[in-house]
């Protein structure tokens, strides 16, 4: 348990994902089986216990010490687990500290009375507040330290050498604690075979193209063209009786969105786009978010929000694994399938024809009326092209509509983290308004953090030391007037409506394209140009 | 009757002993003072006559300069000093190097301030002596039962682990520039880190007179010395307010580390971008600060800064009367 818990604590105070994944690489290295099955359980995700309620610890907790001096504790602490783990008093000896797998098979099985137990006998008898704290971390589930499920995994890729996708691809067959695939990846043992009904199949991922150098010797005739939708990329996968939705990193979303699996009727595994469709139209990306994150719909919810997969490939057909086809072939048997299932819940991605890569360039520039005003793009695919997990060079390329571009004003500046801990690198950046009184003024629309190279980041670093008004703990507001200010050329994907912000509107995936030394602060872009653009984009 | 107050009450400039005219660590120039510690808002330049221990004395003289104040005396630890009807002796109080609990005696009465303190071994200095005494008046700066200072030796296990499993980055150790420094120089020489440490400028001439004092640091250099690529694997010592300056730029990816005990709370840790907190401090926790008073039983405990209201809580939980008293001017972090 005390090296689990330090490498939670070392993983939730560490930015660099290079570093989490030395940590848990070596920590899974390093640890002996069963615990270090269960602790990859943990940072992927998959354990979850409902027999012990956080509330009980703090009966606990004041049952043994002063309640007014618990108050005054984790009033200075602010997060309940964390006070509790500092102020437990520990007996040391008066139990044996508990082994991580011993405290996850009990948290499983046992009654909610006898989790408490356990509980309090475990706290009284470690040592460190560190592993108290990873221990009430653990039993409420929610481990928040900055690790994704694909992380992890990729940790334990690394630790056997091998390819991150042969994890993906075997994860659902596997099951916690893991024995067979550490004794895989230590070359103990053959590698645990996948076969488990309606898995997860890892994802063929695109480059993006590079347009100056890829096309000259790219044949037009030799790739299919598709509009590259707004969603989220999903698998649907039906298969021995079982239905299951995934993420494109191979997260289990069934539950969330049952009316798309509803909708698979016959056994097959298909590749497409999350959507709300309604009456045959794309819905903002903002209607898809209405769907996302909860653990449950109710009708109303799925009557509001329809979601849809707009499909574009399919890897299993009944029995038959068809990966290995090429994508015309894929393509076609596609077609086939999406007419037979006949539901508004699965339509196709239709093929947008094409004869040069003028004409295409033409197409993403003006797209047609419909659905492709708002796809983020063009996709490209061979179509000899077989179903490659990863990100294999050539088959498939992205080619994203040109960003939306804006001159907005930096006005506050926060420390990164990491290797940039010292420097100020989170922007953000305003456009102007004008107040009741008619007086100009900025009004925050966005932040970013990248775009800009190290030479770059120098230099904003100097102009936000040089011309700070204020200091708010890590962050500093920088001067911004109309005759003084920088002024950051923001490129972004998209507009959404935001009660969040002051401004009224959120942007997708903002970023620095260019710093505008030259440019007077004064004039920058107004807001009303980003509320035109909002207008357009709605009444497409 | 005696009341302690006669002898020693709280005012602006500090805590002020009126049968034998002197303050204790005022922070403001007075004509006579009793400084217990080197850390500079304890010991202020500028006051009349200084009574000290020596290496105090050699503190405040390399920080101010040798003219600090008008006249210095020097107490060894044990060495009882008359101040008109008052005696003071002071005693070791395990804080930093000279470090030493003012212990004040006066018409059968005996009260003893500690200072800054702690109770745990500290290679850079002798440990803290406990008075019997009739009002003992303790410092409060992690009186909080969430303060509980982990064995220092895991805390510096941690820190070597980091480096060996991270050889290609370098590993800044923000520490205060008295005491803690070298505390940690030695800790790792002790935990059999023989290889230069590297250390900031601001730290050159604290490390000097610790050297001057006995106290072995090892092969040290500055930190400007190396190429970027050379500080790889290495381990660099520096004051905490470098760790997020541009000074921490010309290391390759550093590990910020901080020795402090607000590295407890997780929250501080984040705020300031630390990645390696190391739960380090010169201050007495919760259990040695509960533990000191209850070995104690002075008649009378009073607090000072720091969190006056838990600390007096536990007391009278215990039946030991003890009041806050309000000294204002002391940092309420370990920082200077």
């Amino acid at each position: 348990m005390r090296a689990f818990a330090e490498l939670l604590d070392r993983l939730s105070l560490t930015s660099s994902r290079n570093a989490k994944l030395t940590m848990v690489r070596d920590y899974l290295r390093d640890t002996p089986d069963p615990d270090r099955g269960w602790a990859l359980a943990a940072l992927t995700g998959d354990l979850s216990f409902d027999a012990a309620k956080p509330a009980f610890i703090r009966k606990a907790v004041e049952a043994r010490m002063d309640p007014q001096l618990f108050w005054w504790s984790y009033d200075y602490v602010g997060d309940l687990a964390e006070a509790v783990s500092l102020v437990w008093p520990a007996r040391p000896g008066a139990n044996r500290e508990p082994e991580l797998s011993e405290v996850i098979e009990a948290l499983r099985t046992a009654s909610r009375g006898e989790v408490q137990t356990l509980i309090e006998g475990w706290l009284d008898a470690m040592r460190e507040p560190r592993e108290r704290w990873a221990l009430l971390k653990l039993m409420t589930g929610a481990l928040r330290v900055g690790m994704t499920a694909r992380l992890a995994k990729r940790a334990a890729a690394e630790m056997g050498g091998v390819d991150p996708a042969e994890i993906e691809e075997l994860w659902h067959a596997l099951e916690a604690p893991y024995e067979d695939l550490f004794a895989w990846l230590e070359g103990r043992s053959e590698k645990p075979t996948a076969e488990h009904p309606a898995r997860f199949r890892p994802v063929m991922l695109a480059q993006a193209i590079d347009e100056a150098v890829d096309f000259a010797k790219l044949d037009p005739g030799a790739y299919a063209a598709e509009w590259k939708w707004d969603g989220i990329r999903v698998q649907a996968a039906h298969e021995g009786g079982v239905r299951r939705l995934y993420t494109r990193t191979g997260d289990d979303i069934s539950r969330t969105f049952p009316d798309v699996l509803d909708a698979l009727e016959d056994e097959a595994v298909i590749d497409g786009e999350l959507l709300v469709i309604r009456d045959g139209q794309v819905a903002p990306f903002a209607d898809l978010q209405q769907r996302l994150n909860r653990k449950t719909v109710d009708a109303k919810l799925m009557a509001a929000f329809p979601a849809a997969i707009r499909a574009y490939d399919i890897l299993q057909i009944g029995p038959e694994d068809t990966r290995s086809l090429p994508f015309a072939e894929r393509r076609r048997r596609l077609e086939a399938f999406v007419a037979k299932e006949s539901s508004p819940r699965i339509d196709l991605s239709p093929v947008q024809p094409f004869e040069t890569w003028a004409d295409l360039a033409g197409l993403r520039a003006t797209p047609p009326p419909g659905d492709p005003q708002i796809a983020e793009g063009l996709m490209l695919k061979r179509w000899d092209s077989e179903y490659i997990a990863g990100r294999p060079k050539g088959p498939w390329f992205k080619w994203k509509r040109d960003p939306f571009l804006v001159d907005a004003v930096l006005m506050y500046a926060q420390r990164g983290h990491g290797k940039r801990s010292s420097y100020y690198s989170d922007y953000t950046f305003g456009v102007w308004t004008q107040d009741p009184a008619g007086q100009r003024l900025l009004t925050p629309v966005g932040k970013a953090y990248f775009g800009f190279t190290d030479e770059e980041l120098l230099q904003i670093d100097k102009f936000v030391r040089d011309n700070t008004v204020e200091r708010f703990g890590p962050v500093r507001s920088v001067r911004a007037e109309p005759h003084h200010g920088l002024v950051f050329e923001v490129a972004f994907e998209g507009l959404q409506r935001s009660a969040r912000h002051k401004s009224g509107v959120a942007m997708r995936f903002p970023r620095i394209n260019r710093i505008r030394w030259d440019k007077p602060a004064g004039e920058a872009d107004e807001l009303e140009a980003l509320e035109r653009l909002l207008t357009q984009m709605e009444g497409r | 009757m005696i009341r302690p107050q006669d002898l020693l009450c709280p005012k602006a400039e500090g805590l002020y002993c009126a049968p034998g005219d002197f303050y204790i660590d005022p922070v403001r120039p007075v004509e006579r003072a009793v400084i217990t510690h080197g850390h500079a808002d304890h010991a202020r330049a500028g006051h009349g006559a200084v009574l000290a221990t020596p290496e105090t004395l050699d503190i405040m003289g390399e920080r101010y300069g040798l003219d600090f104040a008008r006249s210095k005396q020097a107490a060894a630890y044990g060495e009882a000093v008359d101040r008109d009807a008052v005696q003071v002796t002071l005693v070791p109080a395990g804080h930093v190097l000279g470090s030493a609990q003012a212990v004040v005696r006066w018409k059968g009465l005996t009260m003893v301030v500690s200072g800054d303190y702690k109770r745990r071994r500290d290679p850079t200095c002798p440990p803290f002596e406990p008075v019997t005494c009739d009002v003992f008046i303790s410092e409060a700066t992690f009186a909080l039962p969430v303060f509980r200072h982990p064995d220092d030796k895991d805390e510096i296990a941690r820190l070597l682990r980091s480096v060996a499993q991270f050889p290609e980055r370098s590993h800044i150790v923000g520490a205060y520039a008295l005491g803690k420094a070298q505390r940690i120089i030695r800790l790792l020489r002790e935990a059999g880190w023989d290889r230069t440490i590297y250390v900031h400028g601001a730290l050159e001439r604290l490390n000097a007179l610790y050297t001057r004092h006995g106290i072995d640091l090892g092969p040290l250099a500055p930190a400007t010395t190396a190429k970027k690529a050379d500080f790889a694997g290495q381990v660099i010592v520096a004051p905490p307010s470098a760790l997020q300056d541009r000074w921490s730029r010309r290391f390759p990816e550093p590990v910020a580390a901080f020795a402090s005990g607000w590295m407890q709370i997780r929250a501080r840790a984040k705020q300031r971008g630390v990645e390696l907190p190391l739960v380090i401090s010169d201050h007495a926790d919760w259990d040695e600060l509960t533990a000191t008073v209850d070995e104690l039983r002075p008649g009378e405990l009073w607090i000072t800064h720091g969190r006056e209201e838990a600390l007096a809580r536990w007391a009278s939980l215990h039946d030991i009367p003890a009041r806050a008293l309000a000294l204002v001017g002391y940092e309420d972090d370990e920082e200077e």
